[in-house]
């Protein structure tokens, strides 16, 4: 799947994170602020890059500021930013890209 | 070297502070040692004045010079001005290499990084840092070591002459030409001044800073004019509407209202629960509501508390005001309802000493029944973190949570299972603040586990309707939501130690490191 144009989704709010993406490079760029990086840095590319794996994006530049959210959280945004930066209004890319 | 409490102590902080690895909270129980004491001067002439114009002359007075220990109290807590207007002039006096011996530091006084920066200050010793002296001694810009010592300790520490206050400052809401001070009765009254009255005992210099000068004599006095050597007027000392700032109102969050009804029904189940019994609480959200649901049981059952200690806010003193307690002991007022009730008969000021020493000849929280804290972290072993952040950044202070919690025959912590994504309940904390073997509980929005020492408490609670679950369970269920923290990646340097109220070494504070990812 290709990002079209930047696009944004969620919030700064305690728990939330804050997820942009931008048309890439020819890879992905991944620029991550945490307030629990320490704890969770590796834990959170870990998902985001599973998520863009099952959207089938390999050429994206993406930024993450987190407030603490949990995975399923990290994972809402950014398939709602993708969903956004595809203009992919229909069939949400909710869990994933849909197959059919 | 291993301490009990399973951290590991370097030989070289232990060599450099001459101190030893902490061996437990009784270890010096009954040990005998000579108090320090002041060098005075004697005031025996009449015409003499301790009225000094200014700040400044006050310093040259008292021989300010390079390397100096000051003395600072915090009972206008984020509202403080004394701490950043004296540290002002002694860097225009371009004064080097202080060593800050306060109470307390928050962020009323983030000025003082630029005087770290340019080793003004090179020392500090304090209850706990906020704001931005906390990020700036992380990052390891402090010379010397921080020392994080609790209430208790800050006396210990000055009574057996460890520290040695050159000068001591207090802020004084009233005070008199010759020095008797008062916390209340100004124009920004602090309530009491406990946590100076060590240092009015023991410093060699003791200058009384008010904005509020009052005839002679201003009695009863709160700290005598017999251990004030001048007396200096400035136009404000503190802001005191800012006392309350980080102080719990009570809550409408209704997982804090679960946890003090947890709380409450766990007190009021244990034998201590009797008419006569004494209780202390933090200013946290759920403590606060703990107090305010606990008041309405003693109602109902008509049992009365005979003494509170506090760290005191509006819900304790509601309970004098009802007559649910025949006394309260205050070394420190967190609103102003609590500064306006010291005027109370039965609301008695006592010191930093008697609240919390445990180098004296026995101090209030020995007394204690009950004591509900709160806590960054709690790991399995019932080990306390109230200083350093999850993420490794100096961030609170231990204040009389260790004291409270060795003396008190049942302490409870209340903490939510998750802040944000960070579990409280951990395998190991960040940084030992309060030995897990003075804990007795962890009140959760999870569960509540009982420190399987306390086989007395968990035989009590044998039939009580609350979700008990053991430390490990609430662990597992934090990280089942939140995933396993990686432990905090620190240089070696170390930047600070916890000391234990008896003076042993608890744990060391490292410098944070910057985050790198690992792994693929």
């Amino acid at each position: 799947m290709e990002i079209k144009k930047p696009a944004m989704a969620g919030t700064l709010e305690s728990s939330d994170c804050q997820v942009t993406v931008e048309p890439g490079d020819g890879k992905i760029d991944f620029v991550l602020e945490s307030a629990v990086i320490n704890q969770y840095g590796n834990r959170i590319r870990k998902v985001i890059m599973e998520t863009l794996k099952n959207l089938d994006i390999d050429n994206v530049r993406i930024t993450v500021v987190d407030k603490g959210a949990l995975d399923c959280t990290i994972k809402a945004r950014v398939e709602g930013a993708v969903s956004r930066s595809t203009d992919q209004f229909e069939n949400i890319l909710w869990g994933g890209r849909r197959k059919s | 070297m291993i301490n009990a409490v399973g951290r590991d102590i370097p030989e070289e902080i232990l060599k450099i502070t001459g101190k030893e690895p902490f061996m437990g909270i009784h270890h010096f129980d009954g040990s005998v040692y000579k108090k320090d004491g002041p060098y005075t001067k004697c005031v025996i002439n009449s015409e003499g004045s301790k009225m000094v114009d200014s700040i400044r002359d006050c310093l040259v007075k008292c021989g300010i010079r390079d390397g100096m220990t000051l003395g600072f109290h915090h009972h206008f807590r984020e509202g403080d001005y004394v701490v950043n207007m004296v540290m002002e002039e002694i860097h225009n006096m371009g004064i080097k290499d202080i060593t800050i011996c306060a109470s307390s530091l928050g962020k009323a006084h983030d000025k003082l990084v630029e005087y770290i920066e340019d080793g003004t200050i090179t020392g500090i010793q304090s209850s706990g840092v906020r704001g931005k002296i906390g990020r700036a001694i992380s990052e390891g810009k402090l010379k010397g070591l921080a020392i994080m010592r609790s209430h208790g300790g800050r006396v210990r520490a000055i009574e057996t002459g460890e520290v040695r206050i050159d000068i001591a400052f207090i802020g004084a809401p009233t005070c008199d030409d010759y020095g008797n001070c008062r916390g209340i009765g100004g124009k920004s009254d602090c309530g009491v001044l406990s946590y100076s009255m060590v240092d009015a005992d023991y410093a060699d210099k003791v200058v009384a800073i008010t904005d509020c000068l009052v005839p002679f004599p201003n009695f009863p006095a709160h700290i005598s004019m017999t251990k004030v050597d001048y007396v200096v007027v400035v136009d404000e000392i503190g802001n005191p509407e800012k006392i309350a700032t980080g102080a719990a109102k009570p809550t409408t969050d209704m997982r804090k209202l679960m946890m003090a009804d947890y709380c409450t029904e766990f007190v009021v189940n244990t034998p201590y629960f009797k008419d006569g019994f004494s209780y202390q609480t933090g200013v946290g959200g759920a403590s606060i509501a703990s107090t305010i649901s606990l008041a309405k049981i003693m109602k109902e059952r008509n049992v009365r508390m005979r003494f509170g200690v506090g760290g005191l806010t509006k819900p304790m003193c509601d309970l004098l005001e009802n007559g649910q307690v025949d006394a309260l002991l205050d070394t420190q007022d967190f609103d102003l309802d609590a500064v306006e009730s010291v005027i109370n008969p039965k609301h008695f000021r006592i010191s930093a000493g008697e609240y919390a020493d445990p180098f004296n000849k026995g101090a209030v929280v020995n007394k204690l029944d009950f004591v509900i804290l709160a806590a960054l972290e709690v790991d399995v072993n019932f080990n306390c973190n109230v200083v350093v952040g999850s993420d490794g950044m100096i961030t609170g202070a231990q204040g009389g949570h260790p004291d409270t919690a060795a003396g008190a025959k049942c302490t409870i912590v209340i903490t939510p299972l998750l802040q944000g994504r960070i579990p409280a309940v951990c395998t190991d904390v960040t940084t030992v603040t309060t030995p897990g073997e003075s804990i007795d509980v962890v009140i959760t929005d999870y569960g509540i586990a009982i420190n399987p020492n306390r086989q007395d408490l968990i035989q009590c609670m044998k039939d009580v309707d609350l979700p008990f679950k053991t430390i490990e369970e609430l662990r597992d269920i934090a990280y089942s939501i939140t995933g396993k923290p990686e432990k905090v990646q620190f240089d070696d340097k170390v930047v600070g130690i916890i000391e234990s109220r008896d003076g042993t070494v608890m744990d060391v504070v490292r410098k944070i490191k910057e985050f790198q990812f690992t792994g693929e």
